[in-house]
């Protein structure tokens, strides 16, 4: 809009002098409605949190202050003790992302160099568990892991459906950064002075596109933090379902809120460093 | 695509002469098993089971039992829900991406915004649920809402959270794509401000904005662990109601209900999904 209002300063058929005023009214009244607008959706966004600030230092009774909530994240005992959820949920994320990428990027680099037909069948695939929510995966999905229960019962082994719903970020982030380079021109290269297959996918195209891979990391890790709801019906335990229980025991005891925050603030870096290389792709290639 | 099949078939002469080869497509068999047993057989087994009696014979009950009670009133409440929540979500989503689009394009205020919404629209689950308790449910700081615990109106304020940024994030490339000659075109010809946006805005940006509310309608649908938080004594909502069938002991009468209820969001979310995939069409006509 803002160059709507300086290349059409002086519309031909319409006397300029009447016309530049038009123009700066109308510009007052949009300044005045964007100010409105930004100021109220600051305000929706940010008083829930600031909200939730506010509890996590709830001293003992209502109305004090105390910093005790935030030394609970470690102490917390649960049971189980909230400790165990946050380890459980970090390691998750740990085996999601990576699981994602081992799964991922050899398949999309391999479509991409030989396979070229199947790419549309791929990307429908992985951008399927966008589409089904995730209690109607959970349905389908308590069969199996009833079956996985047998071998192990760790809540680790929630990282099989993990990987599933981590797939459209992974796809999405991997596809940019695979887009983003002559794919073909580097594996001819690499092949033609005799590089394997293997060499061509993890040591020539894979490492051009490490900050696409990073963002699929970090998405999915983000994505694996957050999860409540295969792991709540399938009674495991991770962070969020662990929150969520602390909360029915004690209702708004302070540590939810210091733990949800710490978590929050966790991801968000996650997701800042996915800008900040993302920022910086953009300014080399320009 | 056809040059690339074409180039591989010029190619495969000359290699076969070396040694036998697997075809190439073999290479993503690993992908493909673990979508098989992840994603594919998860979903088959839903709508098998949904056509299914407890004796494991055929049955077509399941193409009725949504519309009877209770499992309507299940399927009511989550249309009531998605609904409400997508409106106002889509709606004030769309103005804040005004007010963005119509800002310096390198601004700060405009990549704060982006930035914070991409963060905001994944924000839900069980803590969103935490924070609005606090704001403005029975111990909120802010005021202590009577309706925040009626249902759709207190949980839809709680969605419209998230709803809002995503909207911003799917709406905002099409309020870019609105070229500014088209305003400069009406302008020289006379149009008022709300001519313009009557007779150019608002058609071109019409398949845009309802595909984008299409999409935070199945973003509603789908989300479960917010609803949770906020209630976990009635089931309101579908996803809420397969979690009691799943996981409660006595539904053993009924033990597909989990499964048609799924069936059911199933067919919901394609016919969105289809609608969604129309509308987008529609609007890559004008807007790129």
């Amino acid at each position: 809009m803002a160059a709507v209002t300086s290349v059409g300063e002086a519309p031909l058929a319409v006397p300029a002098k009447r016309g530049r005023g038009m123009q700066a009214g109308r510009r007052r009244r949009l300044n005045a409605f964007r100010y409105v607008v930004f100021t109220f959706f600051a305000l929706f966004f940010l008083l829930p949190l600031l909200a939730m600030l506010r509890f996590s230092f709830e001293g003992s009774t209502l109305g004090t202050w105390s910093a005790s909530a935030w030394s609970q994240i470690v102490s917390y005992q649960g049971p189980p003790p909230l400790l165990s959820a946050v380890e459980i949920s970090l390691e998750l994320g740990v085996l999601t992302s990576v699981v994602t990428l081992a799964l991922l990027v050899p398949t999309m680099i391999w479509i991409r160099l030989r396979v070229q037909w199947i790419s549309r069948a791929f990307e429908f695939l992985c951008l399927l568990p966008l589409t089904i929510p995730a209690i109607v995966l959970v349905v389908g999905l308590a069969p199996v892991y009833n079956k996985i229960r047998h071998v192990e019962l760790s809540a680790l082994m929630l990282f099989w459906a993990y990987v599933v719903l981590a797939l459209p970020y992974a796809y999405r982030a991997l596809a940019a950064g695979l887009n983003a380079m002559d794919v073909k021109t580097l594996s001819e290269a690499a092949r033609s002075l005799g590089a394997s297959w293997f060499t061509v996918i993890f040591r020539v195209i894979a490492p051009n596109m490490w900050q696409a891979i990073l963002n699929a990391l970090l998405l999915s890790a983000a994505l694996a933090l957050g999860e409540f709801t295969i792991a709540y019906t399938l009674l495991y335990n991770n962070l969020q379902v662990e929150l969520y229980s602390i909360d029915r025991n004690t209702p708004n005891a302070s540590v939810i809120f210091s733990t949800s925050l710490a978590a929050l603030i966790f991801t968000f870096l996650l997701l800042l460093i996915i800008s900040y290389a993302g920022r910086r792709r953009r300014r080399g290639m320009r | 695509m056809a040059a690339t099949t074409a180039s591989d078939t010029g190619a495969r002469p000359v290699r076969a002469g070396r040694r036998p080869r697997l075809p190439a497509w073999l290479g993503t068999t690993p992908f493909l098993v673990y979508i098989g047993i992840f994603l594919l057989l998860p979903t088959g087994i839903v709508v098998v089971n949904a056509f299914r009696s407890p004796s494991g014979a055929l049955n077509l009950s399941s193409l009725t039992t949504p519309f009877e009670s209770p499992d309507r009133s299940y399927f009511t409440g989550s249309l009531e829900l998605c609904l409400i929540s997508s409106v106002f979500g889509a709606v004030l989503g769309a103005i804040l991406a005004y007010a963005i689009a119509s800002g310096d394009p390198d601004g700060t205020v405009r990549r704060l915004y982006i930035a914070v919404s991409g963060v905001l629209a994944q924000f839900g689950g069980v803590t969103l649920a935490f924070a609005f308790v606090v704001l403005i449910g029975p111990v909120g700081l802010l005021i202590h809402a009577s309706w925040f615990y009626t249902f759709p109106w207190g949980i839809a304020v709680i969605y419209t959270y998230f709803q809002v940024p995503l909207m911003v994030l799917v709406f905002l490339p099409a309020i870019d794509g609105l070229k500014a000659q088209w305003r400069e075109a009406s302008d020289s010809l006379g149009a008022s401000s709300w001519q313009y946006w009557r007779y150019v805005g608002a058609p071109l940006l019409a398949p845009a904005f309802f595909g984008a509310a299409l999409l935070l309608f199945a973003n509603a649908l789908s989300a479960f662990a917010t609803i949770v938080a906020w209630e976990n004594q009635i089931a309101y909502i579908v996803p809420q109601q397969i979690y009691l069938a799943i996981n409660s002991e006595v539904g053993l009468s009924n033990v597909n209900q989990a499964d048609v209820l799924a069936l059911g969001m199933i067919v919901m979310v394609a016919i969105i999904m289809t609608g969604y995939a129309f509308l987008q069409r529609r609007a890559a006509r004008w807007l790129r």
